[in-house]
């Protein structure tokens, strides 16, 4: 059996090693481009279970590796003059020149062949071909792996100090071009790594796009000369870069395979690119060892064992990259909650978890936003809207009301003259258009009745298949019953619907209204609503219609922005359903994001659904500030199980 | 409270396989209804030596009297949408009202080539069968009657996510481990949620077993799934060929959520059956 492995990064050097511990009479070469000691970036980080994992397939080089790793477990957070900071974060890194100089001395003691400056001008010819040569991979190219590269994230250029920062440090200067942020960690006991990133616009405002190295490592320098305390940058090839996100439809062809940078990147602000890329050296040593070198065996059980892991750490950086992109809509928030909000900002850690780490910091955000010492945790939390005062953030009883007959999603269904004993509620004044005359939601939603009523919307176009074509609404009827709904209204939040396709939002999106000026009618239902009702008032909004030919997130945002001016305390955060045949994104939590950029970016106050199950999802959604209100989605508990009585065993008392 | 829900196992009747003669799935079917499994599913292809789902079930139906019937999924689109909807009426009928009706858009160009039917627009053809299934369009000229048919929707996209919680009972998932399940379980949920439907959706997933001859069935993955290049060899390698990985998928996709799980035969022999009813004990 012969190996040769392209690429001698941590991933391809690491399964080198793990393969000749495997079988000594294995034949292994790694070729390199490049000579030895060269080396991009500055220190890479590890969590606490790689280094159990390096530990278990390696002990020679774990001890090498921890003998001069930095460690913390502090993430400090340098913001608008103030400096919080969060413990119980485990973190390790090593400088990524030492960790290479570990792994190929490592190699040689192992009688591995290491080639540098090899060009590889075609695939290899040999028994198990392997392409570790990171995201620009040549070996990918020989093959179709099904690649898939976009860019992800903002602009960023990686830098080394020699000030030693004692914890994971992030900072946010304010430029007059904009926000820069800065990721900083110490990788030994002299140096760190220090990079530093902005949005696109924000990097060529600073004319960032047309200085030489030098120049922009000036730039970097002066401009975090605080967080610097004075110390120097140094550059190692630092230029801006955009972030690539690869990803591979299949890890291996033939006896070809990838590991690392090769096959998967995630977004360097969550700092899993080294680990992933060794962990991936052991699963596919494992796998061979376990198959006895049957490769396409073993290249199974390693896209099997690994993908489903990479792809979850590939969203989380996803979710970074894009919480970093949109840093500047945060600059409202108190420094605590700016905190909170960066640090869940990837969807792993909740107040939950995050209490359990650190519980110090849970109970100053707890206390911030409930006012006392000892605060229960965000959910619980009290709010305020227009002079209305919620107990907590989650207790909101939705009742929708239809403003008319005309406008009733189903027959028998709640009308305004119908309501019943006032309670305390969020009231719904929804004018189905055309979604209306349809069946009971029970076996099915957009059914239409075989005996409807006429509906109306802005267009003649039936919502669905076999739906009835709408006729022009007689707005002038619509408005008042909208009015005279809201005049008889008693609800603590009276909401408007302008989403999901009914005939408010019908009228919103380009799909459903061929009118140039589409928020006209919308904007006098809510100004006239607006008149006829004094307390907190809210509107329904999809921000998207998740349509390429629809209203985008930005329109949506638009439209909100809109909305407040004309009176509305509170977006209720949905997406889609505007037509039949959207493309909706279902997961838990789905219209979070969502939410987040409209509460931050218009600056309004929002409520959010969308398969939320826990209170722990809706302490970490207002302790961030991606929402104000949240509403549940409750399963029922199914805690106990049926009882079974053995039938060998009689219940019955003897006599 | 309401108590926690065991998940119930179905069987698949070999009707892809091929070997498969009439009088063994006739067989199987009577079995199966006289063993423990709640219900006996079919998959749909054209272009393979398979048999038709709904005639299949539809001799099913004479050989059993308990079991649910289950197309797990049937092509929606391959049908014209009233010879799709009465064909599964008839079969609703024939078994006195044990249909459960599982549709998606497919996944292979070949069977609609085959067809004759156009491969484009699929997905929103799907959407009109459900539709018309569902919304009882045209029951009163299109007869049997449709009442009572457990509709699945199955598929991975946003669009199949919203088909199903718009018009079905409940999701069909299309296999795999465990955690592949559970990640399309609370798709299925968020999308039942987000269009309003009352109550829950049945989730319904799916594997494989070879419980004798494992090579014959891993043959038999591969040949089958050839159509999706190097996934096929992963398909393969996820076939419950012991009983120890029959009990542990069984507890893994209980633990996810699954009311029901359909667990379909790679290699045409009876005593597949015995072997997976002992693996169940």
């Amino acid at each position: 059996m012969n190996v040769e492995i392209v690429g001698a990064g941590p991933a391809g050097l690491y399964l080198a090693i793990l393969l000749k511990k495997l079988d000594r009479g294995v034949d292994v070469r790694v070729h390199e481009r490049n000579p030895p000691d060269a080396t991009f970036g500055f220190g890479v980080v590890f969590s606490e279970e790689t280094l159990g994992a390096l530990r278990d397939a390696d002990p020679e080089t774990h001890l090498e590796i921890t003998d001069t790793f930095a460690r913390w477990d502090r993430i400090d957070i340098r913001y608008q003059g103030r400096e919080l900071s969060s413990r119980g974060h485990s973190f390790s890194a090593i400088a990524r020149r030492r960790l290479l100089e570990i792994l190929q001395e490592r190699c040689r003691e192992l009688d591995v062949t290491l080639e540098f400056g090899v060009e590889v001008e075609e695939l290899p010819d040999a028994d198990l071909v392997v392409g570790a040569d990171g995201a620009n991979s040549l070996v990918r190219r020989f093959r179709d792996f099904g690649t898939k590269v976009r860019t992800e994230g903002s602009k960023y250029v990686w830098f080394g100090t020699d000030h030693v920062f004692d914890a994971f440090t992030f900072s946010f200067r304010e430029t007059e071009h904009g926000l820069f942020n800065a990721h900083a960690y110490p990788y030994d006991e002299r140096m760190s790594t220090f990079i530093v990133e902005c949005p696109e616009e924000v990097w060529r405002s600073a004319g960032l796009d047309e200085m030489d190295e030098q120049e922009s490592l000036t730039f970097c320098e002066q401009l975090f000369a605080n967080e610097l305390r004075g110390r120097e940058l140094f550059s190692n090839r630092s230029l801006w870069l955009d972030f690539p996100k690869i990803t591979n439809k299949t890890w291996y062809d033939g006896n070809v395979v990838l590991l690392g940078d090769a096959v998967h990147t995630a977004h360097f602000s969550i700092g899993s690119g080294t680990k992933l890329a060794m962990e991936d050296s052991i699963a596919l040593a494992a796998a061979l060892a376990r198959r006895r070198w049957n490769l396409s065996a073993a290249f199974i059980d390693y896209e099997l064992d690994r993908a489903p892991f990479v792809e979850r750490t590939q969203e989380a950086a996803s979710e970074s990259a894009a919480y970093f992109g949109r840093i500047a809509s945060y600059s409202h928030l108190e420094p605590i909650q700016f905190a909170f909000n960066l640090i869940t900002r990837a969807g792993r850690i909740t107040h939950a978890t995050l209490g359990v780490r650190d519980p110090q910091f849970t109970r100053a955000l707890d206390a911030w936003l409930g006012g006392k010492a000892v605060s229960p945790p965000p959910a619980f939390s009290p709010f305020e809207l227009r002079g209305v005062r919620f107990a907590n953030r989650f207790e909101l009883h939705e009742r929708t009301a239809a403003v008319s007959a005309e406008g009733a999603l189903a027959p028998g269904e709640l009308t305004a003259e119908g309501w019943g004993p006032p309670e305390k509620v969020l009231l719904r004044l929804a004018h189905a258009g055309r979604r209306g005359a349809t069946q009971p939601r029970e076996r099915g939603v957009d059914l239409p009745l075989a005996e409807g009523w006429p509906i109306v919307a802005p267009t003649p176009r039936p919502y669905s298949p076999f739906g009835a074509i709408p006729e022009p609404a007689d707005e002038d009827s619509v408005l008042a019953a909208f009015v005279a709904a809201a005049t008889l209204a008693d609800a603590d939040v009276l909401e408007i619907d302008m989403a999901h396709g009914y005939l408010l939002g019908s009228y919103l999106s380009p799909l459903t209204n061929d009118e140039d000026d589409r928020l006209r009618f919308p904007i006098q239902v809510l100004e006239a609503v607006r008149a006829a009702w004094a307390g907190p008032l809210a509107v329904r909004l999809s921000v998207t219609d998740w349509h390429p030919r629809g209203n985008t997130v930005d329109d949506g945002i638009a439209i909100a922005r809109e909305l407040v001016g004309h009176g509305c305390d509170l977006i209720h955060v949905e997406a889609g359903q505007t037509i039949h045949d959207d493309r909706p994104q279902y997961r838990r939590g789905f219209l979070t994001a969502l939410s987040d950029r409209i509460r931050n970016e218009v600056r309004v106050p929002t409520l959010v659904g969308g398969y939320l199950t826990t209170l722990d999802e809706a302490s970490t959604i207002v302790g961030a500030g991606r929402a104000d209100l949240v509403l549940l989605d409750l399963p029922e508990t199914e805690i106990e199980r049926p009882v079974t009585t053995s039938n060998t065993v009689s219940s019955e008392v003897p006599a | 409270m309401k108590l926690r829900a065991e998940v119930k196992v179905g069987v698949g009747l070999p009707t892809t396989v091929p070997g498969a003669t009439g009088e063994l799935l006739l067989e199987w079917a009577r079995r199966a209804d006289a063993g423990p499994f709640s219900s006996v599913a079919v998959l749909d292809r054209v272009v393979y030596d398979s048999y038709e789902p709904f005639a299949t079930l539809a001799g099913a139906a004479a050989a059993t009297s308990r079991v649910r019937l289950a197309t797990m999924i049937a092509i929606g689109p391959l049908r014209s949408t009233a010879m799709l909807a009465k064909q599964a009426a008839s079969v609703h009928g024939l078994s006195g009202g044990r249909l459960t009706l599982g549709l998606a858009v497919g996944a292979r160009t070949e069977d609609f080539d085959a067809a004759g039917v156009e491969h484009k627009g699929r997905g929103k053809r799907l959407g009109e069968q459900l539709a018309y299934i569902r919304g009882n369009v045209d029951a009163d000229r299109v007869g049997p009657s449709r009442d009572g048919i457990e509709i699945l929707v199955g598929g991975l996209s946003g669009q199949a996510y919203a088909r199903m919680a718009r018009y079905a009972d409940g999701y069909a998932h299309n296999g795999g481990p465990p955690r592949a399940f559970a990640g399309a379980a609370s798709r299925a949920l968020a999308a039942w949620s987000d269009l309003g439907r009352p109550g829950k959706p049945q989730l319904w997933g799916q594997g494989y077993f070879a419980l004798g001859d494992a090579a014959r069935g891993e043959a038999y993955l591969k040949d089958y799934y050839a159509f999706t290049g190097p996934f096929a060899e992963k398909i393969a390698a996820g076939n419950l060929t012991s009983a120890r990985a029959v009990k542990d998928f069984v507890r893994g996709y209980e633990e996810a959520g699954c009311d029901e799980l359909v667990l379909f035969p790679t290699v045409v022999e009876i005593d597949e059956l015995e072997r997976l009813q002992e693996a169940l004990a």
